[in-house]
């Protein structure tokens, strides 16, 4: 467990900031894998005074506060309109509600867990970190950096642009509420695919693959490009071996998911073609593309 | 460090230390019904309820309940006994130790959600675990709960 001296709970940035340069204090978010750690600290430091649980909602962007719980981002409906149910579908699998109602995005993200299911969600919508030192970075450079260097920081928010693009999300567990034996998210947005994968078990990142416009329109091509995407895309990554799987077994998995995501993107249209569309149709029994596809792949 | 928060209704202050943990603090206060049944953050025994959302007691901070509504299964007596008799009808009461959790989350998603379905129960209450019944007499016994003003 977890053992402390002291409690603050800062009523400013700037005193969590000081606060947290001491390697003797330690930042916490929800608080979930944290209080696991056998670890002595002189301060815990807790965000909770800062007004930083929340999710505001503009024209151009999303700024969601880090101690946004991951419950919240389950069931915003602006976040998940706009990005085709991800958040949901990123978030319900992760434990229980009551685990959901603790943590927090910032924990999940300023962790960067290999097992998380918010980085790799987050990843393929080209996110930003706002920090307190340091300000706004593309959230693929801050997960990038190995958790050492940049340990005394704060994560304030993360920003999330409305640029358009549309977004499918799936996991594969081993059993239900368990770790991600492998997460994967695509995006698409114009001519780009933006393809993120986590729990490989590595750390998430992302890759983003052209559309091939020559073939578009051929008989087929949807499924022929989805094929060719997820090809390319398992490429630029690693996968390793752990209890959970081999990673063999999660380069087949890859491969799968991200064709199966692409054919449910393809169905949906391009961006403003109706939000989320394609799960409205499901709900009334008309098969959906990606019902379709799931079908096809049954099938071979 | 001395905090004040409301425990199952009333104002309670307590002493307690910068690391106390919540589930320990209501614990020692006399809600023994907040049981710790893993340390992983993943059994749902130490459910209980913060401003009416149910979470782990077992991961929050004593000190972060400051002005805050703590609800124990002590405080929703009436309910747990009735969703309880459901429970013990159906023979999802073996051991009991994960009960009390289970009924706190139980109760949080009938505030919560409107005429859940099947699929919509099972999420809701995926992270409560239990090692005895193999949760199917826990489902029965949930949605005749929910049910309970249709069946007379």
């Amino acid at each position: 467990m977890i053992q402390a001296k002291e409690y603050v709970r800062p009523s400013s940035l700037e005193e969590a900031y000081q606060l947290c340069r001491r390697r003797s204090s330690v930042v916490a978010g929800g608080m979930m894998w944290l209080k696991m750690e056998n670890i002595q600290k002189q301060t815990i430091i807790d965000l909770s005074g800062l007004g930083l649980a929340g999710i505001e909602e503009d024209e151009e962007q999303f700024r969601i506060g880090a101690m946004t719980t991951l419950r919240m981002l389950e069931t915003h409906p602006g976040l998940n309109q706009e990005f085709d149910g991800i958040f949901r579908e990123c978030t319900r699998h992760i434990v229980g509600v009551q685990f959901r109602n603790g943590a927090t995005v910032g924990g999940s993200i300023y962790g960067r867990f290999g097992f998380s299911d918010i980085l790799t969600c987050l990843l393929a919508l080209d996110a930003y970190v706002e920090l307190y030192y340091g300000g706004v970075m593309p959230l693929a450079q801050f997960a990038a950096i190995p958790r050492s260097i940049t340990e005394r920081n704060i994560l304030v928010r993360i920003l999330i642009k409305k640029d358009g693009r549309r977004a499918a999300y799936r996991t594969v567990r081993r059993a239900s509420t368990d770790f991600p034996l492998l997460a994967c998210c695509v995006a698409k947005k114009g001519g780009q695919w933006q393809i993120s994968l986590g729990a490989r078990p590595q750390r998430a990142k992302a890759v983003v693959i052209s559309e091939n416009e020559e073939s578009c329109g051929a008989e087929g091509w949807e499924e022929q490009e989805a094929i060719r995407i997820a090809k390319e895309g398992v490429k630029a990554f690693s996968f390793g071996s752990n209890l959970r799987g081999s990673g063999e077994y999660r380069r087949v998995l890859a491969e799968l998911l991200i064709r199966r995501l692409a054919r449910q993107l393809q169905g949906q249209g391009e961006a403003g073609s109706g939000m989320g569309s394609g799960r409205e149709q499901s709900k009334n029994g008309t098969m959906t593309e990606s019902d379709q596809s799931r079908k096809e792949d049954n099938r071979r | 460090m001395k905090i004040q928060f409301q425990l199952n209704g009333k104002p309670v202050q307590a002493e307690i230390q910068p690391d106390t943990i919540l589930l320990d603090l209501v614990r020692k206060m006399g809600c023994k019904s907040v049981k710790r049944g893993c340390e992983t953050s993943n059994c749902g025994l130490c459910t209980v309820w913060m401003d009416e959302k149910p979470v782990l007691s077992c991961s929050v901070l004593a000190a972060r309940a400051e002005g805050r509504r703590i609800t124990t299964l002590e405080g929703l007596e009436k309910e747990a006994q009735e969703a309880g008799r459901y429970l013990a009808e159906e023979g999802g009461e073996q051991c009991g130790f994960c009960s009390p959790g289970f009924l706190m989350n139980v109760l949080a998603m009938e505030r919560e959600l409107d005429s859940p379905d099947e699929e919509e129960i099972k999420e809701y209450l995926a992270g409560n675990l239990c090692r005895c019944s193999g949760y199917m007499s826990q489902l029965r016994a949930v949605k005749r709960y929910l049910n309970r003003r249709k069946e007379g």
